[in-house]
């Protein structure tokens, strides 16, 4: 049974969090070049939003979207390891209202939709 | 009784090619790793270096990579780490190997020391001896990081030391945090300097594998996010 030392979630939720930062940190300057031709060239802007109709690129949608989500919680995740001395009973408590919370939530936009 | 042989890889020290490195070590139930790289020093090759003291998981001199993963070979039994029939056993990441399976473990106590993780005491045997509240949040942090028995497994398994030679390690930050709990330290000011310094907890990237491997269970991770507060606690307050 050989494991590599770093298949652990500790590290593997480090990896996630850091790459995805990388990857959204590229992208954002792409994105406001983009946004600005809606000042400087319009019909330039229409042309590149009609790209979105293409599957590749709605694919890439998606894992654009899943790495903020992945970035956004691992930053909570981080921001609650370090900052919060809780101890695990609280920390679970703290697991369950959210997950609680999102499944209202999400019931509601169900219903919504 | 024997049950068969292993297949073991001992990383020996470059400038050795001499030197076997696979050896056939028969199985018995009963095994630890330290008792297979024993067996390899007293049956196959006498020139074999190792270090190893107690034998039951208290003076942490016994710690080596085993297939990859660093841990105490004399509390981890060879039928747990087995990849098929074989083992692959090296020296401690992180540290400078002096011969096959010794290291130098040299920067990991002097970055204990550069981490204040000494006594700094106030009172004289004149001073009434201090009541210690064993209840205390402080205490209970303080009483899980004594049991650290210096054996340099998280320092081996951490990914910022090998990238960061200054970073003072998890052991050493986790020794700050202890005595910062203890009511009868009163280095508070000097271990808060010492641990946001350069190498300082604040290099920590909470990747966790010093608490996932920690072979005594204790939760350095934890210890250095304590640092973290504390250090930037004092920073808002200018020190006071």
């Amino acid at each position: 049974m050989k494991t590599p030392a770093r298949a652990h979630p500790l590290w593997v939720a480090f990896i996630v969090h850091r790459v995805s930062g990388v990857g959204l940190a590229l992208f954002l300057p792409l994105h406001f070049w983009v946004l600005a031709m809606a000042m400087t060239d319009p019909d330039r802007l229409d042309g590149f939003l009609h790209l979105t109709e293409n599957s590749v690129v709605k694919l890439a949608e998606v894992g654009l979207v899943f790495g903020l989500v992945v970035h956004m919680f691992g930053g909570l995740r981080l921001m609650a390891l370090e900052w919060l001395p809780w101890t695990p009973s609280q920390k679970t408590l703290a697991a369950m209202a959210v997950a609680i919370s999102f499944l209202i939530a999400g019931l509601f936009f169900m219903k919504a939709i | 009784m024997t049950l068969g042989v292993l297949k073991v890889t001992l990383e020996r020290s470059a400038g050795l090619e001499q030197a076997a490195t696979v050896f056939e070590v028969p199985a018995y139930e009963n095994q630890t790793v330290l008792d297979v790289v024993s067996w390899v020093q007293q049956n196959a090759d006498p020139t074999l270096s190792y270090r190893f003291a107690c034998r039951v998981g208290m003076c942490g001199s016994c710690a080596m990579m085993v297939n990859g993963v660093p841990r105490w070979t004399c509390r981890t039994h060879i039928s747990k780490v087995l990849d098929g029939d074989a083992v692959t056993i090296g020296p401690l990441r992180n540290l400078p190997v002096i011969k096959d399976l010794v290291v130098d473990m040299d920067p990991f106590f002097d970055k204990w020391v550069a981490a204040e993780g000494v006594h700094h005491g106030a009172l004289t045997r004149d001073d009434p001896i201090e009541a210690i509240d064993e209840q205390s949040d402080a205490r209970v942090e303080a009483n899980a990081g004594i049991e650290c028995i210096n054996c340099s497994v998280c320092y081996a398994a951490c990914d910022t030391v090998t990238s960061n030679a200054d970073y003072l390690g998890p052991a050493a930050l986790q020794r700050a945090w202890t005595l910062l709990n203890d009511t009868k330290d009163d280095g508070r000011a000097a271990i808060l300097d010492a641990v946001s310094d350069k190498g300082g907890c604040h290099n920590c990237h909470s990747m966790g594998s010093c608490t996932v491997y920690c072979p005594n269970d204790l939760d350095p991770m934890s210890a250095i996010a304590g640092l973290k507060r504390e250090t930037a606690k004092s920073f808002f307050k200018m020190g006071r």
